[in-house]
This record gives C-alpha cells, sequence and structure tokens, in this order.
C-alpha cells in the first residue's frame, strides 16, 4: 500500500544501505524493552525503534518484499554499518551509539529531503523523528558525562569503544547522489565535538576505521554480535513460515 | 491544485469522518491525515492517507476503517495509498481537533516554529522546554486546569506523537501532543 517509486528509478542498493541501517538498530534498541533503568526510558527507546521500524518498512519495501528482506537473508547480504550492530553494553554504549548514529541520520535525512531524489519523502518524515532522537542521544550524553564519577567514567569508555566504528558513516553510499560526504563528516564531527566538549567527555583521538575497511558493512561485512542478533530476530519467521497473527 | 467533483468531495467528507483508532474523539480530517479522494467512475476510489511518524502503527486501522466506511455507503472498490510527501505536521491538526484534544485531556500542539533539532539545557529547567526558554514560545497549558506552570515527565510517553508532562498547579499529569 505504500506509495513508492516505480522500481526502475530506486537504487536498490542503497535503499538496502538505509533500509538495513534503520532495521538492525530498530531491533537493537527492542532489545531494551524489559531492561531499560526507567520505564520512561524503556518507553522513549521503543518509541525511538518504532520511528527507525516505520522507515526501515518504507526503505525496505523500495528494494522489495519487506519481509523476505528482514528475515529470509543471511549476514552477508545485509547492508547496515557495524555501528548499528554493536550490542546495546551498558546503557551509556546505548546512548553513545544513539549519539553518534542519530546526528549522522539527521544531517544524512536533512540532505537528501532538501534533493528531489527516490528518498526525498521519507527524508523528509525522516527527519524530524531524527532530530527528536538526536536531542535525546545529547540530552543523555550531557547527564551521564556531565554526572556522577562512574557515569562520566563509564560515558567515555563508551564514546571510545564505539569511535572505530564511526569512520564507515561516510564512506559514499551507492546510489545516493548530491550528498557531499565529507562536507557531511566535517558537520558530524563538529556536532559531536561540540556535545561531548559540553558533556565534560575527551573527543576520541583514535583511528575511524577498526580493525577492518572502512565501509565493510555496507559489503556485507559483519561483527561477531550481528550473526546472534539475526538469529534472535529471524528465528520465528524462519521456524514458521508465512505464519500470521 | 487539482479540482474536485462533488462526488470526491463526499466521498472525502466520508473518509474524514472516520475515528483516529488511537484518538477517537478526534476525526482523521481534524487530525489532517486525509489528504484527498480520487473517484474513478462511481465505484471505484482512491484515498491518500498520511502517516503522522512513519513507524505508527495505527495507519493500517485507519486504512481498513475507511475502506469499511466508504464500502458501506457504495463504493465498491476503495484502494487506500499511504503518501510521505509532504510531511505531515502537527499543524495539520484543526482548530477544532486541538479543541477536542485539550477536552479529551491532552494538550494539543503548539504551532512550529523553525524545524531542526532543538537545544535543551539541563540543570534549571525542570518547568521549561527549551524551546521556551527563550522566552519566545507559548507555555503548554494544563489541559485540566489550564495553569501554564507544568513539567516535563518524559519526552516520550503512551505513543509516538505524544510527550508526559504534570500541571504543577493541579498536580495531574497529562499528555502532550509534542510538536512536529
Amino acid at each position: 500500500m505504500t506509495t513508492t517509486p516505480a522500481a526502475d528509478t530506486v537504487p536498490t542498493a542503497a535503499a538496502l544501505a538505509l533500509g538495513d541501517d534503520a532495521l538492525v538498530l530498530s531491533h537493537r534498541l527492542g532489545e531494551w524493552a524489559g531492561h531499560a533503568p526507567v520505564l520512561e526510558e524503556e518507553v522513549a527507546l521503543a518509541n525511538i525503534a518504532l520511528d527507525l521500524l516505520g522507515q526501515a518498512r518504507v526503505l525496505l519495501s523500495m528494494a522489495g518484499d519487506e519481509d523476505e528482506l528482514a528475515f529470509l537473508r543471511e549476514e552477508r547480504a545485509f547492508r547496515n554499518l557495524q555501528l548499528v550492530e554493536q550490542p546495546g553494553g551498558d546503557f551509556a554504549h546505548t546512548i553513545a551509539r544513539q549519539l553518534y548514529f542519530s546526528v549522522y541520520q539527521h544531517l544524512l535525512h536533512d540532505r537528501l529531503a532538501s534533493g528531489d531524489g527516490p528518498f526525498a519523502p521519507l527524508a523528509g518524515k525522516a527527519v524530524k523523528e531524527a532530530a527528536y532522537h538526536r536531542d535525546h542521544a545529547e540530552q543523555w550524553t550531557l547527564r551521564l558525562g556531565d554526572g556522577t564519577d562512574e557515569s562520566h567514567a563509564r560515558m567515555q569508555r563508551a564514546v571510545d569503544a564505539l569511535w572505530r566504528f564511526t569512520g564507515e558513516m561516510f564512506q559514499p553510499v551507492e546510489g545516493i547522489d548530491g550528498v557531499d560526504w565529507p562536507a557531511l563528516e566535517r558537520d558530524w564531527l563538529g556536532v559531536i565535538e561540540d556535545v561531548l566538549g559540553r558533556a565534560t567527555l575527551t573527543v576520541p583521538d583514535g583511528p575511524r576505521t577498526g580493525a577492518w575497511r572502512a565501509g565493510a558493512g555496507r559489503q556485507g561485512l559483519h561483527t561477531e554480535p550481528f550473526g546472534r542478533m539475526l538469529a534472535e530476530m529471524q528465528h520465528l519467521h524462519r521456524s514458521h513460515p508465512g505464519a500470521t497473527w | 491544485m487539482v479540482t474536485t467533483t462533488p462526488l470526491e468531495e463526499q466521498l472525502l467528507e466520508l473518509a474524514g469522518s472516520v475515528p483516529d483508532p488511537e484518538l477517537p474523539v478526534l476525526t482523521l480530517r481534524e487530525l489532517g491525515v486525509v489528504r484527498a479522494v480520487r473517484a474513478h467512475g462511481t465505484d471505484s476510489v482512491e484515498v491518500d492517507l498520511t502517516p503522522t511518524y512513519t513507524g505508527c502503527p495505527a495507519v493500517e486501522v485507519m486504512s481498513l476503517d475507511i475502506e469499511r466506511v466508504l464500502r458501506e455507503h457504495g463504493v465498491r472498490e476503495v484502494t487506500v495509498r499511504t503518501v510521505l510527501a509532504p510531511a505531515w505536521s502537527t499543524d495539520d491538526i484543526t482548530d477544532e481537533g486541538r479543541r477536542k484534544l485539550r477536552e479529551f485531556g491532552i494538550a494539543p500542539p503548539r504551532t512550529v516554529a523553525a524545524s531542526g533539532p532543538v537545544r535543551v539545557e539541563l540543570g534549571p529547567t525542570r518547568t521549561r522546554d527549551g524551546d521556551s526558554a527563550d522566552g519566545t514560545r507559548e507555555p503548554i497549558l494544563c489541559p485540566h486546569c489550564g495553569s501554564p506552570e507544568t513539567e516535563l515527565l518524559s519526552r516520550f510517553s503512551s505513543t509516538a506523537c505524544k510527550a508526559l508532562r504534570r500541571c504543577l498547579a493541579c498536580r495531574e499529569p497529562f499528555d502532550h501532543f509534542k510538536e512536529l
């Protein structure tokens, strides 16, 4: 029922890349249901996950059958960033992952929304949602970074640990035209430096490419925790093909 | 602007009269989500519906309800298309819709100013939204007693479109339809 541009005008690889980012992070955030530190935060993370799932459904539908793509692809066929597949860790890790991704997603969709490409309609909605996610992540980063000694230490550990996955975000995505990726990276760095600075955190200075070639997730190479996540996400659909509520 | 026929206007009114599944005090027209109705002949109709949030789970129920109502009025073939652009905004909620939300105990959204992320400072801002900290925006009024003294409890509430607040005057918690 969702209106999509004619199949031959949709860059499938790009729809998969953006759709898989949203789907995988949505699933990771959903893992907090029943485990978040406070009830309000549980609701918040579930709401953010719901926004991302909605975006994923639109994007994957542009690339093919959404259910088949989500539940029947093998790990190597997923095109999401390695950042979004990283486990939630402690709450600080989840917030650092949210901060890095939501700032990226907000800046990217802002650019896509102002163009006239196939992703502009979705980006016009997603940019508003990402702005709210970004605000949520920024507030928690400030609160944890500029909080107790314990929360500061944990937040610093989290931003350090996930830093190496951030370089991949600025590798040009095939099929997305009109985005100045180096400028996107500069803007992203500017925002992150500002937020971490206000949160009394140190901007990590290690390489942002990790042990893998940057862009590995976009090429189907994923980190170890992703396989286990996929097994859980796909288990029901694969065990009971065609099952409905 | 595409011209609409009297029949299409009538059908638009019918489709728009369907209550929102999550906020049944509002009709879909008052929520501003029914964009257009196109009639092809007399028994085939296409309805454009726009979601509030991309992941809003109510869209499927809305589609089914629209289909049902139109079928009950003799339309044989109903297609509901989800359209994303132009993106829905809380500014699309009608004045009547805002009044009904308030009566229902939900603080209606304020008019949306500039888009983009909102800077929110921590600290002595318990009763202020970041966007009202500069004093340029109207306060969010308690839908129960009308007091402007309200505090944010949680930026996310029972549905994606609402935030949870509490009135400092009457102490009642309430949902605020957040601006989008």
